[in-house]
């Protein structure tokens, strides 16, 4: 039998029952609204979380101290093992290929200009960083390229830290006190904003022997590398194990290149997208069982349909495949209302709160209705098998 | 055509067997006119059941165009019904959401047969049946003649070899009856073989043959007028 021909005969049943079909696709509607709607969220989320990391660049390898046969970025726990040194960082910078070196300590600190004082967290750094990390300075110089050793003690601003201890002045060439450092102001950073709930305008930045020396610290927490563009990550990353191997005598470092974070970042964020969208199939469970109720009244109430059908010739599998039909074409009606209900929310979210990363890739759309579809079969096999299994005769007569 | 040897038939009703039809033999040749008669609960409905595949006797043998089919399975079955059985009914059984039109094709459509084909199929047939002007109405705008000649010509256009109706006339006015009972005396007369179950004496005895059941036997087979 032509499979049109199965679909019109079973279309004038869902039609014959408008208001049937519409409330038993509803319950369905909704499921697949919620999944898709948490799913774009989950996804979009994803995204923005991506592209926050990425905006440093891809070619960024980091090396930190210890050594951790799980994935994940160490805090930098100081072990028994060597600490990396500036002169690890000042080695590494010589490797061919690559581009930058930039030592990295980190903590929170008080700095004070006249009378004003504020908490900031400052970062120890090289003079590369803002190169490695695509960060732009708006006034002034970054940090010179001094010797590491006996860098002067001169301060990079962020954008907010500039205008909360100095005001309207120009902060460039002003004195200040970093903890109970001296330092001068070189350069004031351009505005960059929150990056993952850090606000990176509310930071300084001081040569990384001076950030050692501020936090009492004898190793660096981090040594982030930065290749040249072309460059093979993996060329890289065994040129620097050499290198360290060769000073330190023993793999007592990690390190961890941009594409493996941003690799594992990605499938915890995948996981989450789905435990969402998960949730939002729990509405879906809901929409089935509407589904098996109103196919188990509808072979209750169509038993004399069955029984003709079969005497004019339909095999059993004919009418099963019936009413799977009308349940996969009820649930699949349903899921496209739900997907376009689901669609218009993320829009209109996207609309009215801009800031709410909302993304619906063309694969969520088709799963989500392939999904409605196998939920309208399943819901439908047993009511169908019953009426499959019917005695024609029984049928018959029940009219 | 059909030959019935020895079939019976069991029910069992409140714990108590039934013996709806006992060791009946009957042979029905192509192109005869046959009627049965009997009081309700005679066995006769169960007859023309299972002369129509819907039932199965529990012993004997069916030969249905010298072909047993006393043990088909489900697929067999289904494709004997379509094929070689035309089945009328006393409550018209049409399918309400369809057209007239539709339900006489819907057998074609169940056979598979291309909507092209069905619609050339059952033209004829609307036309001979007078129903040209009503075959895109539903059953429920039919009149209870009309609902009757719809069932009759979705009885026939699979082109049967046999045509079992089950007290055709039994939900019908004596006028609208008699014209069904001529529609199908009709299609007998072009050659089909008409069975038809009542308990109108009237109308059973317009047979050519007449069979009366009276408690799971035949009682009586009386041919010519």
């Amino acid at each position: 039998m032509d499979i049109r021909d199965q679909i019109g005969f079973v279309t004038t049943s869902i039609r014959a029952k408008r208001l049937h079909s519409a409330l038993t696709g509803l319950g369905i509607a909704v499921g697949i609204a919620a999944v898709i709607l948490l799913t774009s969220m989950g996804e979009g989320l994803q995204r923005f979380v991506l592209s926050e990391f990425t905006q440093f660049g891809t070619n960024l390898i980091a090396i930190t101290p210890g050594k951790v046969t799980t994935m994940g970025a160490s805090l930098g726990v100081i072990g028994s093992e060597r600490l990396l040194t500036l002169e690890d960082a000042e080695a590494l910078r010589h490797l061919p290929g690559v581009e930058a070196a930039v030592p990295m300590v980190q903590g929170n600190v008080e700095v004070k200009a006249g009378t004003r004082t504020r908490r900031i967290t400052a970062y120890g750094v090289g003079p590369e960083m803002d190169r490695a990390f695509r960060m732009y300075v708006g006034s002034g110089h970054f940090l010179p390229p001094d010797d590491h050793r006996t860098a002067r003690p001169f301060a990079v601003l962020g954008h907010k830290v500039a205008r909360e201890l100095f005001l309207d002045r120009n902060p460039l060439g002003e004195r200040f006190q970093i903890g109970n450092q001296p330092a001068r102001v070189i350069g004031v950073m351009e505005p960059k904003g929150q990056i993952l709930g850090f606000d990176m305008d509310d930071t300084v930045y001081i040569p990384a022997i001076r950030a050692l020396d501020l936090f009492n610290r004898d190793g660096l927490m981090e040594i982030d590398i930065l290749y040249r563009e072309g460059q093979e990550a993996g060329e890289v990353v065994a040129a620097i194990k050499r290198l360290l191997l060769a000073r330190h005598g023993q793999e007592d470092f990690t390190v961890t290149t941009q594409q493996q974070m941003l690799e594992v970042l990605g499938s915890v964020l995948g996981m989450l997208t789905v435990a969402v969208g998960a949730l939002g199939g729990i509405s879906l469970l809901v929409g089935s069982v509407g589904i098996f109720t109103v196919m188990t009244i509808a072979v209750r109430e169509r038993t004399g349909e069955i029984g003709l059908l079969r005497a004019i010739g339909a095999t059993r599998a004919q009418v099963l495949g019936f009413f799977l039909l009308e349940g996969t074409l009820l649930a699949g009606l349903g899921g496209a209302a739900g997907l376009a209900a689901g669609l218009v929310c993320a829009a209109t979210a996207k609309f009215f709160v801009p800031l709410l990363p909302v993304h619906t890739p063309w694969s969520f759309v088709v799963l989500a209705e392939l999904l409605a579809m196998a939920i309208g079969i399943l819901a439908s096999i047993l009511p169908a098998r019953q009426a499959a299994l019917l005695d024609p005769l029984e049928a018959l007569r029940s009219e | 055509m059909i030959e019935l040897r020895e079939v019976s038939r069991l029910f069992t009703v409140g714990g108590q067997e039934v013996r709806a039809m006992d060791r009946v033999s009957l042979d029905i040749a192509s192109g005869e006119y046959l009627s049965i008669m009997g009081p309700s609960g005679s066995g006769k409905s169960t007859l023309l059941n299972i002369l129509g595949l819907l039932d199965t006797p529990d012993s004997g043998t069916y030969l249905l165009q010298k072909w047993d089919v006393t043990h088909l399975n489900d697929r067999q079955l289904a494709a004997t019904r379509s094929r070689t059985i035309g089945f009328i009914f006393q409550f018209f059984h049409l399918i309400p959401r369809l057209t007239a039109q539709q339900n006489i094709e819907l057998p074609l459509m169940l056979a598979g047969v291309s909507q092209r084909e069905r619609r050339e199929r059952s033209r004829p047939l609307i036309e001979a049946f007078g129903l040209a002007e009503r075959c895109h109405h539903r059953p429920d705008e039919l009149s209870g003649g009309q609902r009757q000649r719809v069932a009759i010509a979705r009885a026939v256009i699979n082109r049967p070899a046999i045509l079992l109706a089950d007290e055709p006339t039994g939900n019908l006015d004596r006028h609208a009856g008699g014209e069904i009972i001529d529609l199908l005396e009709g299609l007998h007369r072009d050659g089909l073989t008409l069975v038809v179950v009542t308990h109108d004496p009237e109308i059973g005895e317009r047979a050519a043959r007449r069979i009366r059941v009276v408690d799971g036997r035949i009682a009586s087979d009386s041919k010519g007028p």
